[in-house]
């Protein structure tokens, strides 16, 4: 039993990291229709940046937290202006391609800076880990999971609530149409990009007291997240969330009970199952419609 | 006129033709009188790319070497010349980079390559040549079985999984669990650690793996932790294993946490930490220099390489780049009296005794082409932030 709340604690601080990045994932691809496979990059760039910020240069944590996040946004704000919405015929094929290769740039650029070796920082705060019913539970997880929740309850929100938000839902039913009733399209695109980006800056900062961050982190991340994004139904809120703490706790469980060498086979395995089943994810676009 | 135009240029051609054929042919003929003058050795390291930890040292004590052998008047009065290529840890750059050595530049030996994969597989190509190979990588199939024309230096996962059981046997440790890292070596320890664990009467509980660039071991280790194994074995080179040095503090296992080789560098406390606190390992004995007893045969050996290396070059010396600069020593060596003679240097290498280099104390028979003793190793402790000799 104790075995069990360990790998709920492991797979659930996986699966928020998990959920943050697919959120990201979705998001984007709600406004505009683009998986941008660079994604995993940003998470990266976020978790190296905050190594700058407050590992290096000792920025207080709560201002260096939010300089990252913005440094990064900025980045993909650049990423839009630059790679996406100078292409003459964005075409999606075209348009996945151009972010495949804005991850392989972005990689060798972190790489140029940072250097090839990871480098760790310390949790946000220096509790000891808390004891539950015979299983540990770090102060950092908690802090995952707190801030992944709070950053989704903030999105649905800003959906929900905000002027701005629905605009952004309009945008995504019928970028034409929302045009049309005098939405600026095109602003809301590069705020889906920025606040896309923003969010897998958050993912890596989050992550980084856990894990060592290098330059090539965040491949796998992004693919994972992705996964994650998938499992939900991709193009929701909800969905993303569920299906990054499906994911993480299925690793967890897979590592558990099953076999560790099988970890990553046990989590795709079941994405292709449940794709097979519900091929719109478990939170399928059909009953959800896009956020 | 079209007819002349096309004879012009067919003497055009004509001329290019005798012209790069003389080209050719003062080349060949060139070639062995250069020759004489230099032994070649051929190098082959991932300078650059992911074993770049590896192959940048190497490089540069490759060139040491070479500078030194030199200015001490060369090989039986020939000058040694250095041809280094890049493999950027890729197996067919490697194999590319070694059949220039072989056919352009003329090497009669050649050190390197860096790592596993590659040695594989340039392996069968110094074997063809019969041109004699020393790898600086830690594989175990490099040597095993023996292949007449290929030798290593660097210690192989054989001796220091030997050196965590004895220290285990030692403490009174019998259950171990293990968890390496998925790839190939990992998977060369994991091996190792479970063929030799019954020699040392250990048994293994609980066997686990976990990814390169996984971010969170906790379930792995909690799965090893229900086994309740008296020590835990984690093989993998950075960052995993300060990733499971965190996670063991964080999970508060109390048991010994013992680490492989792969981690034998100061980037590992730095990136563990506070974690680091406690942990044994085995390591080359080039990371202890300072600490080592003055009876130890290779302490002057690697106090002049940490010297001669930190001199030249300005940077700490990191503990691969040894491999590199015994299997230069050795080379010279062997190649003294050879005249060049490939099938002469390979029968030197593999009678000779007792050459004490970086990496421990080499005596190279048929059977064994590594050459080195249990003793290339030493167990440490990591004590406030820093190595600690285990008696």
């Amino acid at each position: 039993m104790q075995e069990v709340l360990q790998y709920l604690f492991s797979g659930l601080t996986n699966g928020a990291i998990y959920a943050v990045i697919a959120v990201g994932f979705s998001m984007l691809y709600s406004t505009t229709e683009l998986i941008n496979f660079a994604h995993g990059e940003f998470v990266m760039l976020g978790a190296l940046v905050l190594v700058t910020l407050w590992g290096a240069w000792q920025v207080p944590l709560p201002l260096a937290f939010l300089l990252t996040a913005a440094c990064v946004a900025l980045m993909g704000l650049l990423f839009e202006r630059f790679a996406i919405r100078t292409v003459r015929k964005p075409h999606p094929i075209v348009l996945v391609i151009i972010t495949v290769g804005a991850s392989i740039f972005l990689r060798g650029v972190a790489m140029i800076i940072w250097g090839k070796d990871a480098y760790s920082l310390p949790p946000f705060s220096n509790q000891p880990p808390l004891e539950l019913a015979g299983a540990t539970l770090l102060i950092q997880s908690v802090w995952i999971v707190v801030i992944s929740l709070l950053l989704v309850f903030g999105l649905h929100l800003f959906y929900r609530r905000t002027l701005t938000g629905k605009a952004m839902q309009a945008t995504a039913i019928s970028k034409r149409a929302a045009w049309i009733t005098g939405i600026p399209a095109g602003l809301m695109v590069l705020l889906a990009f920025v606040m896309s980006t923003g969010m897998g800056a958050v993912a890596g900062m989050i992550i980084a007291p856990v894990t060592m961050c290098s330059y090539d982190m965040g491949t796998l991340l992004g693919l994972k997240g992705f996964c994650a994004a998938m499992l939900g139904g991709i193009g929701s809120l909800w969905g993303s969330l569920i299906g990054g703490l499906l994911l993480g706790v299925l690793e967890a469980l897979g590592v558990g009970f099953i076999s560790s060498a099988l970890k990553d086979a046990v989590a795709f395995i079941l994405l292709l199952l449940i794709l097979y089943f519900r091929p719109g994810g478990l939170i399928g676009a059909a009953e959800s419609a896009r956020f | 006129m079209k007819q002349r135009q096309s004879l012009c240029r067919k003497a055009m051609w004509i001329t290019i033709l005798t012209l790069t054929g003389c080209l050719i042919g003062t080349s060949l003929i060139a070639a062995p009188a250069w020759a004489e003058e230099k032994y070649t050795i051929g190098g082959i390291f991932a300078v650059t790319g992911r074993a770049s930890f590896l192959g940048d040292p190497e490089k540069r004590s490759m060139e040491l070497a070479a500078e030194e052998l030199n200015k001490a008047g060369g090989i039986d009065g020939k000058m040694v010349e250095t041809v280094i290529y890049d493999t950027e840890g890729d197996p067919t750059k490697a194999v590319m980079g070694v059949s220039k050595l072989l056919n352009k530049d003329g090497a009669i030996t050649i050190v390197g390559p860096s790592t596993t994969p590659t040695t594989l597989a340039v392996m069968p190509m110094a074997e063809r040549a019969e041109t004699p190979l020393i790898s600086c990588a830690a594989g175990n199939k490099i040597t095993l079985p023996v292949k007449p024309w290929v030798f290593k230096t660097a210690q192989s996962d054989i001796l220091a999984v030997a050196a965590i059981y004895q220290h285990m046997k030692e403490k009174g440790i019998q259950k171990v669990g293990l968890l390496t890292v998925s790839n190939a070596f990992g998977e060369s320890g994991r091996e190792q650690l479970r063929e030799q664990a019954d020699q040392f009467g250990i048994q293994v509980v609980q066997d686990e793996n976990f990814g390169a660039k996984d971010t969170d071991m906790t379930a792995q280790l909690t799965k090893i932790r229900s086994a309740d194994p008296d020590a835990i074995v984690c093989w993998g080179t950075n960052p995993g294993p300060a990733v499971v040095a965190k996670n063991v503090k964080q999970l508060n296992i109390e048991v010994p946490l013992y680490q492989s080789h792969g981690v034998a560098s100061p980037k590992f406390i730095e990136l563990a930490g506070d974690a680091a606190e406690g942990i044994y390992l085995p390591t080359g004995k080039i990371l202890v220099a300072d600490l080592l007893p003055d009876s130890d045969p290779q302490k002057t050996v690697l106090k002049e390489y940490v010297q001669k290396y930190t001199d030249k070059y300005k940077i700490p010396v990191s503990g691969f780049g040894g491999y590199a600069y015994d299997a230069m020593k050795i080379l010279a060596r062997a190649m003294e009296g050879a005249g060049g003679d490939k099938a002469k240097i390979r029968e030197n290498l593999e009678t000779m005794e007792k050459y004490v280099g970086v990496s421990g104390t080499f005596n190279f028979t048929k059977e064994d082409h590594n050459g080195l003793g249990p003793d290339a190793f030493v167990m440490v402790r990591i004590q406030d932030g820093d190595w600690k000799l285990v008696e």
